[in-house]
C-alpha cells in the first residue's frame, strides 16, 4: 500500500461521459436506493467507469459519477482513493494482480513476483506495449490452488514460473490463453484426478441405472467468457421504512 | 483517550460510544460503576496515547499549536516518557486548503474533526480524507481552497497542529498572549470572542463559547481581521487645507471644527453613526448634537426603513438566535444569512439538519449551505405569501413557530415599510405559542440596534442619512465611523474614525478613534442582547476613544458634556435607557408591536430585492484594511467567475 494520488494531468482524458447504454445501467443502479442515499450507489458507479475507461478511472470519470449521483466530488475522491482495486492510473490491457499472501508465497509466489518485476517491471508500471502491468495483492482467496494471479476478470491457478511467464507471453502476443489451474486439475480437485468416489457404480440412479460419468471434466473446467460483475443482480426489494423520511420536510 | 473501566467488564470500553444503559449491574442488582482513573484506565490510556505518537512528529517546539494542543495535554497526562517505536515514521505532503488554514499533515491524528466540521456544521463538504489505514491524508478535493465563511474553526477543532492559522503562522506563543473577552463587531450577531494581544498589538482573536449566540464558532472575517487593525490606521488629527489633508494637533482640529460650527446654523448639521460604533459614542454624540440643537441625525446608512418608534419589536431579531432551533417553517425575506450572519446560518442549517423545517425564500437565490424552496425574487411574492395565496404562506400560518427573517436587502428600500408590514403579517401564525415572535430582522451592522435603542434618528423635521448625503443640504457633517455613505461635495465633514478608508478621504477634519478591541463598548445585537465589549489594546499614536473625543470637543464647543470618564458616561446611559444595564439578556418579545407593524399599510414596488452585502470579506473599515480579508475576497471573486463560466 502506498499513498494513491490522480493520475499525471498528461494522462488524464480531456473528458468522460458513460456511454448510452453504462448510463442506463447507472440509472438502474441508483434507483436501489432510497430517495436521498443515492450516493450509496458511487462504488457500483465507479466500477462502471472503470471498466467504460479501459481498466482505470480518470479524474473526469471520478467527477461523472459524483455528478451523477449529486455528491460532492471529495467523497466520490474518498471511496476512489480508499478501496485499491480502483486504478487511479493507466494499466496494461493485461492487468495480472498477484497473490502475495503466505499460502501462495509458501507455494512459490515469491518466484512469480520476481518474475514479474524481471518480465514487466514495477509494480502498477505499464509495459511499452502497453500490454501488462501488474500488482501485488493480498489474499485472493484461492489458496488451494495456490500460488494465483487473477488477470482482468479471471483466475489462473497452480501457477509455476514457467507456466506463468507462458501466460505472460502469450497475453502480450495476444494468444488466447485459458483460465483456471494450469495443471492437470479439474477446479480444486485433487491434481491428478480424484481420489475419493471414485467407484462409478456409486453414481447409478437407482437399482437398474446406468452408471454414470462425474458431472465434470477437466476439459470443461472453467471457460473465458463474460466477467462475472456483468450479470446484474437480482432485482432488490423495495427498501424497508427508514429515517430518511422525516428528515425531509 | 475516552476508555475507562467498567466493573464487570474484562475489558475497558469507550465511554463516547457507550451508553449508561448498556453498563451491567453488580451481581446483587447494584447499580453500575465506572471508574475513570484506575490503574487499568491508566495502563490503557497510555497504551492509546504511545499509537496515537507513533506516527505524531516530535517537532512541539516549532509547532504553532505548542502550547493549547490537546494532543500535548494528554501526553502530559498519560505519555510515557520514552518511545519504543523504532521504525520509519510516515511522512505526509502538505496540502493546500485556502489562505487561512495551514496544513502540517504529518501532524495529523486522522480524527477527522476538520471533515465533519466543514460537512456538519459548516455545510461545504469540502474536506474529505482519502486514502486508508496508515496512508489516510485530509485534504480538499485536488487541493483547492476551501469556500467557507466558517473554515478558520476547523483550526480550533484540529486538537494537534496540522491545521493551524495561516496569517498567525509562527506570530506568538500562547502563553506570551494576554486575553481579553470581548465581542465581535464584524456582524450583527455580537459573537463573543477573545482577544489575543502581545503588548499593544492584537495577534489574534479566537471565538468564547456562547450557546446563547454564536455557539463556538466565529466567522472568518470575525477571526482573521486582526491585520486590518494594524494597517491604514489613523494615528493623529489631519486638517484638510487647500485640498490636501495635513497633520495637526488635537487643539488645531478642535479649533477648525469650533470656527465651522459657529458659523453653522444648527439645521444646516448633521450626524451619521457608522456600523461599528459602540453605544457609548453615539450616545455621547446624540448628547452632544442635542444641545447643539442638531435634529439631523441617522444611523441608517443604508437607508433601512427602521424606526425606534414604531418599538423595539419592530427592529429586533424577536425569535432570537437560539429559537432558530425551535422555529417549525422559516420564510427568508431578502436576506443572504450566509454572508450577513454566517454563525447564524449555521444555527438554521442545525435546525434543519434536525428535519422537517420548511424553508422559503423571497429574494436572490444563493447557496446557503441547505436547499430552499424558492419562492420569487420581489415584494409581489411576499405579499402573495403574506396573504396565503402562496402555498408556503398557508405553511407559514399553520406553523405553530414560524420564523420570518428579514434581511436588509429588503427594508432598506423606498417601500421598506411596506415590505415590514408584509413580512410582520407573514409571521404571526397560528398564535398558540404564547412566548413566540417569529418577526426577525437580521441586521448586517454591529452598532444598528444600539443606537436605534438610542433613537438616533432623525428629530422632528430632520433628514435622514440619504438626504443628508444629498449635495447641499448641509454645511457640516459628523461622520462616526461611517464609511459606507457618500457626502456629496460643499458639506464640511468631521471624521471620527479608526481607518483610512472612504470617510478619512471625504473629510476636512479627521479626528482619529479607537478600533473595536481597543474600547470598552456596549454592543446591541441583532437579537437586542446587551454585550460589553473589553479593552484589550490602546488605540495607536495620537488616537483616542470615540466618547472621549466627542467629550473633548464639546468643551471646545462650549457645550461641555456632564461625564467625564466612561463610569460616569455609562451612569447617565443607564440612566437615560435602563434596558442598556441588563447585559446578556434578552427582553421579552413584543408582540403587540409586530402587530402593529403588521397593520401598517403601504404600497410597495415591483422591482426585486437585491443583495445587502457584495462582498462577504469587505464589509467595514477594518476588513478592508485587511491584508488577508483582500486575499480572500479575491479568491472567492475568481471562484464566482469560474462557475459562473459554467
Amino acid at each position: 500500500m502506498a499513498v494513491r494520488r490522480l493520475a499525471d494531468p498528461a494522462v488524464q482524458p480531456k473528458s468522460f461521459t458513460f456511454t448510452v447504454e453504462n448510463l442506463d445501467w447507472a440509472k438502474g443502479e441508483i434507483a436501489k436506493y432510497p430517495e436521498g442515499r443515492q450516493s450509496s450507489a458511487i462504488i457500483a458507479l465507479l466500477w462502471r467507469a472503470q471498466e467504460q475507461a479501459g481498466g482505470w478511472l480518470p479524474q473526469k470519470a471520478i467527477e461523472h459519477a459524483a455528478d451523477l449521483l449529486g455528491m460532492p466530488k471529495i467523497r466520490a475522491l474518498e471511496v476512489a482513493t480508499f478501496y485499491t482495486m480502483f486504478n487511479l492510473a493507466p494499466v496494461g490491457r493485461a492487468h495480472v494482480q498477484l497473490c502475495g499472501t503466505t499460502p501462495c508465497v509458501l507455494r512459490g509466489a515469491d518466484k512469480l513476483i520476481k518474475l514479474c518485476h524481471d518480465r514487466i517491471g514495477e509494480p502498477l508500471e505499464v509495459t511499452s506495449d502497453g500490454k501488462l502491468s501488474w500488482i501485488e495483492v493480498e489474499c485472493l482467496g484461492a489458496c488451494v490452488n495456490a500460488p494465483v494471479a487473477q488477470i482482468n476478470y479471471d483466475y489462473y491457478e497452480d501457477l509455476t514460473p514457467e507456466t506463468f511467464s507462458e501466460i505472460l507471453d502469450d497475453l502480450a502476443a495476444g494468444k488466447p490463453v485459458k483460465p483456471g489451474p494450469q495443471v492437470a486439475r479439474q477446479l480444486s480437485a485433487p491434481s491428478g484426478g480424484p481420489t475419493t468416489l471414485t467407484d462409478p457404480a456409486l453414481y447409478s440412479r437407482g437399482n437398474g441405472g446406468k452408471p454414470q460419468g462425474s458431472a465434470l471434466h477437466d476439459a470443461e473446467a472453467k471457460k473465458p467468457g463474460e466477467p462475472a460483475n456483468v450479470r446484474d443482480a437480482a432485482t432488490p426489494k423495495p427498501p424497508a421504512d427508514d429515517a430518511s423520511a422525516k428528515r425531509r420536510p | 483517550m475516552c476508555l475507562v473501566e467498567l466493573k464487570g467488564s474484562p475489558k475497558p470500553v469507550a465511554s463516547c460510544a457507550w451508553g449508561v444503559r448498556d453498563c451491567r449491574p453488580g451481581p446483587h442488582g447494584e447499580p453500575p460503576e465506572v471508574l475513570t482513573k484506575s490503574a487499568m484506565v491508566r495502563k490503557a490510556r497510555e497504551g492509546v496515547m504511545e499509537f496515537l505518537l507513533i506516527n505524531h512528529p516530535l517537532d512541539c517546539p516549532i509547532c504553532d499549536q505548542g502550547g493549547e494542543c490537546d494532543l500535548q495535554d494528554q501526553a502530559m497526562a498519560y505519555g510515557v516518557d520514552s518511545s519504543r517505536f523504532k521504525e520509519n515514521k510516515r511522512a505526509v505532503e502538505d496540502k493546500y486548503v485556502g489562505v487561512l488554514v495551514k496544513t502540517i499533515m504529518n501532524r495529523c491524528i486522522h480524527c477527522t474533526r476538520c471533515v465533519r466540521f466543514m460537512t456538519e456544521v459548516a455545510g461545504v463538504p469540502e474536506l474529505g480524507a482519502i486514502g486508508r489505514g496508515e496512508d489516510t491524508e485530509i485534504t480538499t478535493y485536488l487541493e483547492q481552497a476551501m469556500t467557507s465563511e466558517l473554515q478558520g474553526n476547523v483550526v480550533d477543532l484540529c486538537p494537534v497542529g496540522a491545521l493551524t492559522s495561516k496569517p498567525y503562522a509562527f506570530a506568538a506563543r500562547p502563553w506570551e498572549l494576554t486575553k481579553t473577552e470581548s465581542i465581535d463587531v464584524m456582524d450583527a450577531i455580537g459573537s463573543a470572542i477573545r482577544v489575543d494581544t502581545r503588548g499593544r498589538e492584537v495577534m489574534r482573536i479566537l471565538p468564547r463559547v456562547n450557546d446563547e449566540v454564536n455557539e463556538e464558532w466565529i466567522s472568518d472575517k470575525t477571526r482573521h481581521v486582526v491585520d486590518g487593525l494594524r494597517t491604514q490606521r489613523l494615528d493623529q488629527p489631519y486638517i484638510r487645507e487647500n485640498g490636501r489633508l495635513h497633520a495637526a494637533s488635537w487643539r488645531d482640529a478642535f479649533g477648525v471644527i469650533a470656527a465651522k460650527v459657529k458659523q453653522t446654523q444648527p439645521r444646516r448639521m448633521g450626524a451619521i453613526v457608522g456600523d461599528l460604533a459602540a453605544v457609548e459614542e453615539i450616545f455621547a454624540l446624540k448628547d452632544l448634537m442635542t444641545r447643539l440643537g442638531v435634529v439631523n441625525l441617522d444611523c441608517r446608512q443604508d437607508g433601512a426603513m427602521l424606526d425606534p418608534t414604531w418599538g423595539r419589536a419592530s427592529y429586533l431579531f424577536n425569535a432570537s438566535i437560539a429559537g432558530i432551533e425551535q422555529a417549525d417553517a422559516l420564510l427568508l425575506v431578502g436576506s443572504n444569512p450566509r454572508r450577513e450572519a454566517a454563525v447564524l446560518n449555521a444555527r438554521i442549517r442545525k435546525r434543519w439538519r434536525t428535519g422537517a423545517l420548511p424553508i422559503g425564500l423571497v429574494g436572490e437565490r444563493s447557496d446557503l449551505t441547505y436547499p430552499y424552496e424558492y419562492l420569487g425574487a420581489g415584494p409581489q411574492t411576499l405579499a402573495d405569501v403574506a396573504s396565503g395565496v402562496h402555498e408556503f404562506g398557508a405553511r407559514l400560518r399553520e406553523a405553530d413557530r414560524p420564523l420570518v427573517i428579514v434581511g436588509m436587502a429588503a427594508l432598506a428600500r423606498p417601500d421598506g415599510v411596506a415590505i415590514a408590514a408584509l413580512a410582520a403579517r407573514a409571521a404571526q401564525g397560528t398564535g398558540k405559542e404564547a412566548g413566540w415572535n417569529g418577526y426577525s430582522v437580521l441586521h448586517t451592522a454591529a452598532a444598528r440596534v444600539g443606537a436605534l435603542d438610542l433613537g438616533f434618528v432623525p428629530g422632528p423635521e430632520g433628514r435622514n442619512a440619504a438626504a443628508m448625503a444629498a449635495p447641499g443640504a448641509l454645511d457640516l457633517v459628523v461622520l462616526l465611523g461611517a464609511d459606507e455613505i457618500d457626502i456629496a461635495p460643499g458639506a464640511f465633514v468631521v471624521y471620527i474614525g479608526t481607518h483610512g478608508d472612504a470617510g478619512a478621504h471625504r473629510a476636512d477634519v479627521i479626528l482619529p478613534g479607537a478600533a473595536y478591541p481597543e474600547k470598552s463598548g456596549i454592543y446591541v445585537n441583532t437579537e437586542g442582547r446587551v454585550q460589553m465589549a473589553g479593552r484589550a489594546s490602546f488605540p495607536p499614536g495620537e488616537a483616542r476613544e470615540d466618547w472621549a473625543i466627542l467629550r473633548a470637543l464639546s468643551d471646545v464647543l462650549g457645550r461641555k458634556l456632564a461625564y467625564d470618564s466612561l463610569t460616569q458616561l455609562r451612569q447617565a446611559l443607564f440612566k437615560a435607557h435602563p434596558h442598556l444595564q441588563r447585559v446578556g439578556q434578552l427582553a421579552p418579545a413584543g408582540r403587540a408591536e409586530v402587530a402593529a407593524l403588521a397593520a401598517r399599510d403601504g404600497a410597495f414596488e415591483k422591482t426585486a430585492f437585491g443583495r445587502s452585502l457584495d462582498d462577504f470579506y469587505l464589509t467595514n473599515p477594518v476588513a478592508r484594511a485587511s491584508a488577508t480579508m483582500a486575499e480572500c475576497s479575491v479568491i472567492a471573486e475568481r471562484r464566482g467567475a469560474l462557475t459562473a463560466a459554467e
